[in-house]
């Protein structure tokens, strides 16, 4: 019918258009009228900016909860400074792998290996300042050897996940184990003491300006770790991916290769973990970092960070490192077992999600139904 | 049923709602709906995308309650607070996205919810029998009941959708544009269930944008605007275009293509995009054509026919196993779409919520997504030159509403698609591939999307545009491709070729 003319789709509809006499008050995209169109868009506008400032909050209220349980139950102890330095130191190791982590997750992803990858890394830079190069090892080979085993471990995670098409659980799970066991190998199931390079130990521990080198480090990757995530194309590629892989495959996003990224950054930040946790311990072992991958994703999760992907938050997850470190201290001073503390911490997890989930439901409910 | 109970059943209508309000915070969806469905009759809900079709709809299957109004059933109050209960007293939606589970089998899929069982066993093969029965009373004798559902094209899985709706003892099937997913033998076959289902006694909600379908199939008309009911008991074979667009929009629409601009001579162009020979060794073989600066090149074809495979594959998101893809004689290494993008391609996917938007983020980032990685300075973001950058495609393709920090899925069907066709836009692409452009879009914002097709095409890219409606690529484009079983059979000017021919093609192409 159209052969004539092909620009023409409906001489029916041509006609509603030059016959119609109705004014044109109503548009046609606003759909639902103007006057609600907007009202609605001025709820739901800068959902980010708002709703994570109200997360945040949250997350300040319940630190702040948990220090007033921790005055008025061990009052001078509690607030002293060594006693908040402590609680910091705590939360430094596993803060600075839970930033690793959080990058993952946002992603898309998960990493249960990364507790694991601290044993490894631990034990495979001790072992090769004390026993290969023995004396005249520098301290920094220490470092080095550590966060590139990490590394190592990441990219291996990363390849199995984009090129192997593993699902995440189930590749980190087995880097899991095998890395704890090649730990074991390499250590002989004993604890290496750092014990000829004590420049390591007089760098990376003590105090700068006041406060332990171990917590400064901490605030640098998270400051870093920041940054990257919402500054940077490494941060926008990570949340698109995670928020959507095919859509962001699709755009010209190489999600293969970023995951890689992805993994190896969880595996580094282990690996930095491990060179924190050296210095504390003064030792290598197959043993460190034990259940990391938990309290990192524990962190993760009630800082806010989206479990399925797509919206991330390092300050959220500082406050969740910072938040544990603060109740195992409460429950020390006041010396409670380690199973009461566990199953409050559990309570933590289930009451912040629940919290999360509303809202993200307020949020939702916003949203123009049609 | 007998005949007797549907004349009694035409006195007492099955389903009446009466001032149906539903408010969400901000948004009034549903303002009072009025509407009355007899059994026996198809009943067409007619609307704008925003008109409150869906959550009316919604409010039928239990999924949202009603602020206030009422719901007769069958001459009795009832309230409908949940989906099993709108099931339970014979309501079966078929939803436009399709809800079935592809990892069940086609049995597994129909009894959902009620399977058959006796004693906490199920029994499988009672359950595949009545399955072979439902599916022959849909005429598709084909689909085994065994069959993993995520295997079936989308047009099987909503017969499944439908047989599912069977299953149960069901009065009232509402179909959210059923036909969307559709090719046009499928739309027949679609239309002969429904006249069958009628002809049984079951009374049909039927939501399409298609006008042509709804005087075909349907009864009579109920018309939306705003979340209100404009009108009603409209004769559906009788009632003008004219009629119904004017009580659907307050305005006329003119549903026309939009012309080439006269200084656009694509054929003294240089080649652009030069697709030679290619294969993917499974949906199509073989398959040639170029495309030139300016040119709008049209393919087309029955759904399934390897239309939106050929797009992938050119793109890179799809592997091929031959041939070459060139743009501006350069190659296009196979199955990278990053370097597909990277030299000027662009893609609108079918699939715009799965496949082309990051619902839940912002609209300004969703529309620099293909674009941030170069606007940034050494990987820094330019966060303001971003936004800078997306205020502007919101202002020139009128997204609305107009806040760029808007979450991507407040949005409706035509203002996403114009989120995807801003990014590619702010890319600059020299070679656009669209996949099915105007899938859930309005009449109104369907205009809006093919004039800016027609603007970018003038403007010298080259555009590739795949649809199942055969009248818009032919309106659209100025070359067609018609594809059959994976194969190109005709390829000529689109204004020598009119919908009958293509059609022809296309089965005569399949015969084999």
């Amino acid at each position: 019918m159209s052969s004539e003319h092909p620009n023409r789709r409906d001489a029916a509809r041509d006609d509603a258009a030059s016959g119609s006499d109705v004014p044109q008050n109503v548009d046609s995209q606003t759909g639902a009228g103007t006057m609600t169109e907007q009202e609605a868009a001025k709820v739901a506008s800068r959902p980010f900016g708002t709703s994570a400032v109200a997360r945040n909050s949250g997350l300040v209220v319940a630190l702040a909860l948990l220090c007033v349980v921790g005055f008025i139950t061990g009052g001078e102890r509690f607030a002293d400074m060594d006693n908040v330095m402590t609680i910091l130191r705590l939360a430094a190791t596993i803060g600075v792998v839970s930033i690793g982590m959080t990058f993952v997750i946002t992603g898309g992803g998960i990493d249960l290996s990364v507790g694991a990858v601290v044993a490894l890394s631990s034990v495979w830079a001790t072992t090769v300042s004390t026993q290969v190069m023995a004396s005249d090892t520098h301290w920094t080979l220490l470092v080095l050897v550590a966060i590139l085993v990490g590394a190592g471990a990441g990219l291996i995670n990363g390849l199995l996940v984009s090129f192997g098409r593993i699902v995440p659980f189930i590749a980190t799970l087995a880097m899991m184990a095998s890395a704890r066991g090649l730990a074991e190998i390499i250590a002989n199931r004993q604890t290496q003491r750092i014990k000829y390079v004590p420049e390591f130990l007089d760098n990376v521990r003590g105090n700068f300006l006041g406060i332990p080198r171990l917590v400064w480090i901490f605030i640098f990757v998270a400051a870093v770790g920041w940054i990257l995530l919402n500054r940077t194309t490494f941060g926008r590629r990570t949340v698109a991916v995670g928020g959507n892989p095919e859509a962001a495959r699709l755009a010209g996003i190489n999600v293969k290769r970023h995951t890689v990224w992805l993994y190896t950054l969880a595996g580094s930040s282990a690996g930095i973990g491990a060179v924190m946790l050296m210095s504390r311990t003064t030792t290598g072992s197959s043993t460190h970092g034990m259940m990391y991958e938990l309290d990192a994703i524990a962190a993760v999760v009630i800082g806010g960070t989206l479990l399925s992907g797509g919206r991330g938050t390092i300050v959220g997850t500082v406050f969740g490192v910072v938040i544990f470190s603060t109740l195992s201290n409460v429950f020390t001073l006041n010396n409670l077992s380690s199973s009461a503390q566990a199953v409050t911490k559990g309570l933590i997890i289930v009451i912040a999600v629940l919290l999360q989930q509303r809202i993200a439901e307020r949020g939702a409910r916003r949203q123009v139904s049609t | 049923m007998q005949g007797m109970q549907i004349e009694d059943d035409q006195n007492v209508p099955l389903l009446h709602m009466r001032d149906i309000e539903k408010v969400f915070p901000g948004v009034k969806a549903l303002d009072g709906v009025d509407l009355d469905v007899r059994a026996g009759e198809v009943h067409c809900l007619l609307g704008q995308n925003g008109a409150g079709k869906s959550t009316m709809i919604k409010v039928l299957a239990g999924a949202h309650h009603h602020d206030a109004g009422t719901i007769e059933w069958m001459g009795e109050q009832v309230e409908l607070d949940s989906p099993i209960q709108a099931l339970e007293l014979g309501i079966a939606t078929m939803y436009q996205e399709l809800d079935v589970v592809d990892g069940l089998t086609v049995a597994e899929n129909i009894y959902l919810g009620h399977e058959l069982a006796r004693g906490g066993f199920s029994r499988r093969s009672e359950a595949a029998q009545r399955t072979r029965e439902i599916l022959h009373r849909l005429g598709h004798d084909e689909i085994s009941p065994h069959q993993e559902v995520g295997h079936l094209s989308a047009a099987g899985k909503q017969i499944v959708s439908m047989a599912r709706a069977l299953s149960r003892d069901t009065k009232l099937i509402v179909m959210d544009e059923p036909s969307a997913v559709l090719d046009s033998e499928e739309v027949e076959n679609l239309f002969r269930v429904t006249r069958e289902l009628v002809s049984q006694g079951v009374a049909v909600i039927y939501i399409s944008h298609r006008l042509e379908e709804i005087r075909e199939v349907g009864d009579r008309i109920t018309v939306l605007k705003d979340g209100q009911t404009v009108a009603t008991n409209l004769d559906a074979k009788t009632t003008t275009t004219n009629e119904l667009i004017n009580y659907m929009t307050g305005r006329a629409i003119e549903y026309v293509f939009p012309e080439r601009r006269a200084d656009n001579h694509f054929e003294e162009a240089p080649v652009v995009l030069d697709v030679d020979n290619i294969s993917d060794g499974e949906r199509f073989k073989d398959v040639s054509f170029s495309v030139r600066a300016g040119e709008v090149v049209g393919l087309t074809g029955l759904i399934g026919a390897g239309r939106s495979e050929i797009l992938e594959s050119i793109y890179g998101a799809r592997p091929r196993v031959s041939g070459e893809v060139r743009i501006n004689d350069q190659k296009i290494s196979p199955g990278s779409v990053t370097a597909a993008v990277r030299h000027g391609m662009g893609l609108c996917p079918e699939e715009r919520k799965s496949q082309g938007l990051i619902l839940e983020d912002a609209v300004y980032r969703n529309i620099t997504l293909s674009t941030f990685q170069r606007t940034a300075k050494l990987g820094w973001l330019q966060e303001g030159q971003e936004r800078e950058q997306a205020r502007k495609q919101v202002t020139d393709l009128d997204v609305r509403p107009t806040d760029i920090h808007r979450t991507v899925r407040t949005l409706s069907g035509g203002n996403q698609q114009k989120v995807v066709l801003a990014r590619w836009l702010l890319h600059n692409c020299k070679v656009l591939l669209l996949d099915e452009p105007s899938r859930g879009v309005d009449v109104g914002a369907r205009t809006e999307v093919y004039r800016l097709i027609r603007d970018l095409a003038d403007s010298g890219v080259a555009v590739v545009i795949v649809s199942s409606e055969v009248e818009e690529v032919l309106g659209l484009s100025d070359n067609v491709l018609v594809i059959s079983e994976g194969k190109v059979v005709h390829t000529g000017p689109a204004n020598q070729i009119n919908e009958h021919q293509v059609l022809d093609l296309v089965m005569e192409g399949s015969v084999a």
